[in-house]
């Protein structure tokens, strides 16, 4: 999976997609919106992209624990360096967003808070990591406040936004967006070129921070 | 009795024991929590009722910070060992938790009283507030136990058990204040039993996990 080319390609294609059809193809028109609804194909795509290597990045985690293999550990980071990094641009992207829209780029709505509560809480993993020097301890204790601060993180993503008000499309029902404000064009997009897209250009960009993190841990085991 | 309750009852006797005979450390966090309320006192005078609130549960998660920190920070590489060859890792997480969840419903009686000598008393329904304030403290200890058990393998202070913890807290300090608001006002207000449900459900789940996650941690 690590060398092979054929979803890189793939990868680039649905982002071409993605940027021509979203930037130029018909979006209805919607009062307040209006063309900041092209967002979507952004902002939404990059929580969907966090999202996934979050639980990727749980799933090494466990994993870790069960078979005790450096290799991992290594995967379970870097996995999750990239969800705070695709956190961070769905965070900025939704603030430039709501700028326009709810008039202010900060305005405490439960999502935008939740989405800080998740970042603050995957930085202290990173804290925890390199407040061990010892490899074997530091990915040890790592992994079991992964998986603790994962199961206590996705709760609270999923459940409080619905049960609390906010300004966010998808008020009631699915939080992350409102399916009766896009229509089927922008779902093709969405669906086939956003978040496939910007999902596999985060794997590509993690298994290349794993290959030089896995380069380098052998270089150390042959010095 | 069974023989799991047994051992987790003497674990947790072994803990009173232990913050009897060391009682200076009991007190410092006793002088922590009086000396911060007083602190908060000459900085707030009698604040407003929603601002009373939010620096309870802000004082309760610091309280809590504190004591629970000490019961595993103090606690030496050989003592360990012994509990290690001694018992099994499971009961001694959850003789931890319930020594925990004791010391910070005690603490948070005497921060509420002190709450109400110095900052007034603008509860309406006290013991509603009450009540509240032991499921909050109990669910709190529980989440700070799991986190001090980390923070004392990392070998850290209470700073990293801080940044570890906070975030994940705050979920559950914004459900309590909402349901602590309710004993502010006399007007019925609908979701408190969603809001309940919710926390315990956060309970257990804190519960399970740490059974599960802590022999991780435990052996070295």
């Amino acid at each position: 999976m690590l060398r092979k080319n054929w979803w890189k390609i793939l990868c680039i294609i649905f982002l071409l997609y993605t940027f021509t059809a979203g930037f130029l193809g018909p979006v209805p028109a919607k009062p307040i919106l209006n063309e900041t609804i092209r967002n979507l194909y952004f902002h939404v795509a990059m929580w969907f992209g966090m999202m996934i290597f979050f639980i990727v990045s749980v799933i090494y985690s466990i994993r870790y624990l069960r078979r005790n293999n450096p290799a991992d550990d290594i995967y379970a980071v870097e996995y999750a360096r990239s969800g705070i990094v695709f956190g961070i641009l769905g965070l900025i992207t939704g603030s430039v967003w709501a700028r326009y829209t709810w008039g202010d780029f900060w305005s405490n709505d439960p999502k935008q808070l939740g989405a800080a509560i998740a970042l603050l809480i995957y930085l202290a993993y990173f804290v925890l990591r390199n407040s061990l020097s010892d490899m074997d301890k530091s990915a040890r204790i790592s992994a079991v406040y992964n998986v603790f601060a994962f199961a206590m993180l996705f709760p609270t993503i999923w459940i409080i936004p619905r049960l609390v008000e906010s300004l966010h499309p998808g008020g009631m029902g699915n939080p992350a967006l409102d399916t009766k404000d896009i229509d089927s064009r922008m779902r093709l997009v969405f669906w086939f070129g956003a978040v496939p897209g910007w999902t596999l250009l985060g794997v590509w960009i993690s298994t290349l921070h794993i290959r030089l993190h896995l380069f380098s841990l052998n270089q150390e085991r042959h010095v | 009795m069974f023989p799991a309750s047994k051992l987790i009852y003497t674990l947790v006797k072994k803990d009173i024991l232990l913050e009897f005979r060391q009682q200076y450390s009991f007190y410092g966090v006793l002088l922590y929590v009086a000396s911060t309320i007083f602190v908060l006192y000459m900085a707030m005078g009698q604040p407003e009722d929603m601002v009373w609130n939010g620096l309870f549960w802000m004082m309760q998660l610091f309280i809590c910070v504190n004591a629970v920190a000490k019961t595993f920070l103090q606690e030496g590489k050989g003592r360990q060992l012994y509990f290690y060859s001694l018992c099994s890792p499971v009961h001694f997480i959850l003789a931890r938790m319930i020594f925990n969840a004791v010391l910070m419903l005690l603490m948070n009686g005497i921060s509420l009283l002190l709450f109400n000598l110095l900052l007034g008393s603008p509860v309406n329904h006290f013991f509603l507030f009450l009540g509240i304030s032991c499921f909050g403290a109990c669910s709190i200890s529980l989440v700070f136990s799991f986190l001090a058990a980390i923070a004392a393998r990392a070998q850290q202070n209470a700073a990293l058990m801080a940044i570890l913890g906070f975030p994940l807290i705050i979920p559950q300090i914004m459900l309590l204040m909402r349901l602590s608001s309710l004993a502010f006002t006399d007007v019925f207000q609908s979701g408190l039993g969603t809001i309940i449900l919710l926390l315990a459900c956060f309970d257990i789940m804190i519960i399970l996990l740490s059974v599960i996650l802590f022999p991780f941690l435990w052996k070295d």
